[in-house]
């Protein structure tokens, strides 16, 4: 199939779906690639870089749609670009496809089989493809980056000849994919760093990369479908707004990535946050495009606040980084592809039972299959209810209970012990009873000598019993040389026997406990 | 030699015989508690042969006796390799029992003489008891020496109406023993050990594979019990001592391995496995190959390791290979560990003594109750040729025939490679879902060439 990469007609669209490394990888499936000149420029690959790896440059973006099988896109097609589609074209890009009813009408009547990226469920499976996973983290890093770019100071903390200077505070909201990423970059540039979410699940997530987490003491969870967050209820967003203003005059840069699905962004830093910042403070609000955390936020813009807090609403924060961006997302895409070429003959195949491809596609058929069906699988394993926990007295009583059930056996052991020594001791003559004695004893103190064996010897120990149980000899010894031919020659046998155990067991013994050295 | 100073004799012997025991609780001063009991044994034998009970006629067949018994003993000893440490276990047992059984029936021929009526019924109980435990420890021996030898066929045998058998058989010892008592004869004597040596065949026929390790440690058991009943007939405290000491020691090694198999020691005995009690979970998923490149892999970017051999090791004798293995890895700075678990392989410690020739040090081969909460921390889990042990139903499946049994968690690392034979279920014919997990890989093969192809690519 003719898999080709037009130029990003959006404006400021610096990425491409399809770069050499990754058509080289394509190329391998049997496919063919086609790129439209100049449209890896912004992301440093010009076309000879594509030719190198046998990628076909055409001039015009028409020319291209018009030989492709599949295109390949990062911006969801614009007017212009559904003009070129035809019947059977399949289109791998994002979509958005609960805002773009329009486009998917068009699609579907055209007859294109509409794939999207960011419908890929969030299931381990295809984790290699959730590009917004890989551009979340470009965003979340390059939101460090710009609020660096702002902010009038270091991030680390230096005591130098020339004064100390204090660490910048980083308040991350949200610690999803950007948010951790942020966190992370925050983090390795000096910064103290806190983080908040509404999924108490995600501490452990925030603590491991090194940042604080700002615990809220409130009583709900707010964890949704997927991994992502839940709406939450008034009271809880009060205690958090709160929270949130307490640290407002604490904190340098705030970078929010609060996002729900399928909802406008929920307004987390107010207007009189913003005002309680110190000045040269900055906001970096990467939820601007569904209508921004910040109340002061403007899409696209970088506004300063009058109390001069700097509050950044870009919303092509991976634009800005095209080649890193470029490299992570044709590889999302090239995986994606790999999954649509199951032979790896560079035939295509929709199979609308795979639960992956069936999520992403959005149009097939002349139909429209969104929204999918629930995956089969869980994308993220619900938390375990937790079982209730026995309380301390529960513990104790068990315990009691256990140590009387024991001690009630070994009271019914013993007296049917007694019992049992009573009648031997009744009818047996005293000079069985001494040996009794004697073996009694004995059985403790194997008992006690045994216990402390370790588990390791224990084949030693059973090859050193066994030359021991040769003592059985002292019997033989004591009958050999009678006169009677039988036990003679019965005799003689044991004593053979005997010394077999003793001689064998002990120099086995002997030769396993050599081997046995300290490293 | 006077009777009081055999009797200082024997004292100093059995002492020597506790500490010799005492001993083993760890590998520095079990090598000097060895000669201990090397020396208890020579004092007891010396002052017998020296003291007032032996008759003098006895040299001329003493020294022959002892001379080849010697060098039968040390020739086995010397040639016998720790693979094979079960088997002669096994067979060293059986020769208590026979000495047992003989000295019973000499004893029997030659009654001494100035009995009162009760203490001649009791030196005949004693009599009849020592034979029967001592028959029993024989066959028995013998055929636990066969299945471990793989000369016998190592499942167990189950015969229908197998408990009627040994309940008819045990009824028929104890009337035996009763006209034994009433002076019937030595025919009784010698009818009940007939019996009691097939009670001994067929307790041991139903018992097979892991279960074996019980098996042994009773035999071990028995063996001492024998000795001592040979005591009690003799008026002998030092053999009562000893065989006490043996007995309890083989009492509780098996009692060691019934928990850490969460079985029953009576259940192990009566011979097969217990029932199931509902329908086995289901797995999902499927078992993963993977092939000595990738485990090599593995292993060179692991920062911790820890191996869990089982019997499938012993029987393709990879130790060596692994050992050579551990030395390169241990090498490069990562931390390598064993784990055992109790029953691992065929003889109580069987793993620990295996690794222990092949020059594993031993203070990296751990316990199964000091290593399973370390399982989360580590890289990657070896699996080589063990399967119940490490079976995740025994937790999860409270309907697995296994449910209960301690394993080893090998299921929460990070990786976890499986050195298997075939695709086939373990011995006690669990399927095993850790086979199924995630992050789980099976390395097919003999866990030697599987070892070796590793080795290659660990330098």
């Amino acid at each position: 199939m003719k898999i080709a990469a037009p130029k990003e007609v959006f404006k400021g669209e610096n990425r491409v779906a399809l770069t050499p490394l990754s058509a080289l990888e394509l190329i391998k499936l049997g496919h063919e690639c086609i790129v439209q000149s100049g449209a890896g420029i912004s992301s440093r690959y010009d076309d000879n870089a594509y030719k190198a790896v046998g990628v076909k440059i055409v001039k015009s973006a028409a020319a291209l749609w018009k030989e492709a099988d599949v295109v390949v896109k990062v911006r969801a097609p614009e007017k212009e670009e559904v003009n070129y589609f035809r019947k059977g074209q399949i289109l791998v890009s994002f979509i958005w496809p609960a805002q773009s009813k329009d486009l998917l009408e068009g699609m579907k009547k055209i007859g294109v089989t509409a794939i999207a990226m960011d419908m890929v469920p969030r299931i381990s499976r295809a984790q290699k493809m959730d590009a917004l996973s890989s551009m979340a983290n470009i965003a979340g890093y390059r939101a460090v980056i710009e609020a660096g770019n702002n902010f009038g100071r270091f991030f680390t903390g230096q005591i130098t000849a020339a004064g100390k200077v204090a660490p910048a505070k980083v308040l991350v909201i949200g610690a999803g994919v950007a948010g951790l990423a942020a966190i992370g970059a925050a983090q390795s540039l000096g910064a103290i760093v806190r983080a908040f979410d509404v999924r108490p699940e995600v501490a452990e997530q925030i603590e491991s990369m090194g940042a604080e987490f700002l615990m809220l003491d409130f009583e709900e969870d707010a964890s949704g479908e997927g991994g992502y967050a839940a709406p939450s209820s008034p009271e809880f967003r009060e205690k958090q707004l709160e929270c949130f203003r307490e640290q407002a005059s604490d904190v340098d840069i705030v970078i929010t990535t609060a996002l729900i699905p399928g909802r406008e962004a929920p307004k987390l830093w107010l207007k009189d946050m913003v005002e309680k910042m110190k000045p040269g403070s900055v906001v970096v609000d990467l939820a601007a495009e569904r209508g921004g955390n910040c109340e002061l936020t403007r899409m696209d813009k970088r506004i300063e606040s009058k109390n001069g807090v700097t509050v950044i609403g870009y919303t092509d924060f991976p634009s800005r980084m095209a080649t890193q961006s470029s490299n992570l997302y044709s590889t999302n895409i090239r995986h994606m592809i790999t999954d649509l070429t199951p032979e790896k003959d560079g035939e295509i195949v929709v199979d609308m039972n795979d639960d992956v491809i069936r999520g992403s596609v959005v149009t097939h058929a002349g139909k429209i299959t969104f929204p999918p069906p629930p995956p089969k699988i869980q994308a993220i394993a619900k938390p375990q209810v937790k079982k209730e926990l026995p309380s301390q007295e529960d513990i104790k009583k068990k315990e009691a209970e256990a140590l009387r059930r024991t001690g009630n056996q070994q009271v019914i052991m013993l007296t049917l012990g007694a019992i049992f020594m009573a009648i031997i001791g009744i009818y047996a003559p005293p000079s069985f009873m001494q040996h009794f004695i004697v073996f009694a004893l004995s059985c403790f103190v194997g008992f006690q000598v045994i216990w402390n064996v370790s588990h390791a010897l224990h084949t030693p120990l059973m090859a050193v019993t066994n030359a021991i149980s040769g003592i059985i000899i002292i019997g033989a010894l004591l009958q050999v040389g009678d006169t009677n031919i039988i036990v003679e020659v019965l005799a003689t046998v044991s004593i053979l026997i005997a010394t077999i155990n003793i001689v064998g067991g002990f120099m086995v013994t002997r030769r396993m406990l050599a081997m046995f050295q300290k490293s | 030699m006077s009777y009081g100073f055999v009797t200082a004799a024997y004292i100093a012997a059995s002492v020597l015989f506790i500490l010799s025991l005492g001993g083993l609780s760890n590998q520095e001063s079990a090598k000097r508690a060895v000669w201990f009991g090397i020396i208890g044994m020579a004092i007891a034998v010396i002052t017998t042969v020296l003291g007032p009970g032996f008759n003098s006629s006895g040299f001329r067949m003493l020294f022959p006796a002892i001379i080849i018994g010697s060098i039968i003993g040390s020739v086995v000893a010397l040639r016998v390799q720790m693979t094979g440490m079960p088997q002669l276990v096994a067979a060293l047992h059986s020769f208590v029992g026979l000495a047992a059984v003989f000295i019973g029936i000499n004893s029997d021929l030659h009654p001494p003489l100035n009995l009162t009526f009760v203490e001649l019924v009791i030196h005949e109980v004693e009599i009849f008891l020592g034979v029967f435990i001592g028959a029993i420890t024989f066959t028995g021996s013998i055929i636990a020496y066969g299945k471990l030898a793989g000369s016998i066929d190592g499942k167990a045998l189950v015969i229908p109406g197998r408990h009627v058998l040994n309940i008819v058989m045990l009824i028929a010892c104890i009337v035996l023993g009763g006209m034994y008592l009433n002076h019937a004869g030595t025919w009784t004597l010698i009818a009940m050990t007939l019996i009691a040596f097939i009670i001994g065949a067929h307790l041991v026929m139903a018992i097979g594979g892991a279960d074996m390790p019980v098996v042994v440690s009773m035999l071990n058991s028995y063996s001492g019990w024998a000795a001592a009943a040979t005591g009690f007939l003799l008026g002998n405290d030092l053999l009562i001592v000893t065989g006490a000491l043996v007995g309890s020691s083989g009492a509780i090694l098996s009692y060691i391995m019934c928990k850490a198999m969460n079985r029953n020691f009576i259940s192990v005995i009566l011979g097969g496995w217990g029932g199931t009690s509902g329908p086995a979970m289901e797995i999902d998923g499927e078992m993963v190959p993977t092939d000595p490149d990738n485990v090599a892999n593995l292993l060179n970017e692991a920062g911790s390791v820890i191996i869990v051999p089982g019997y499938g090791m012993a029987v393709a004798q990879a130790q060596s290979s692994i050992s050579e293995m551990t030395k390169r890895l241990r090498d490069k700075g990562k931390s390598v560990r064993f784990a055992i678990h109790p029953v691992a392989g065929r003889l109580p410690g069987h793993m620990n003594v295996l690794l222990a020739e092949a020059k594993v040090p031993y203070d990296i081969v751990l316990e199964m109750d000091e290593i399973n909460d370390d399982f989360p921390e580590t890289d990657v889990v070896m699996v080589i040729g063990s399967n119940d042990i490490v079976n995740p139903a025994a937790q999860d499946d409270p309907n697995s025939p296994i449910a209960g049994m301690p394993v080893l968690e090998v299921w929460k690392s990070k990786q976890v490679i499986v050195l298997k034979r075939g695709q086939g279920a373990g011995y006690s014919g669990v399927e095993n879902p850790l086979f199924f997990k995630e992050n789980t890989r099976m390395l097919y093969g003999d866990a030697k060439s599987s070892v070796d192809a590793l080795l290659s690519k660990i330098s």
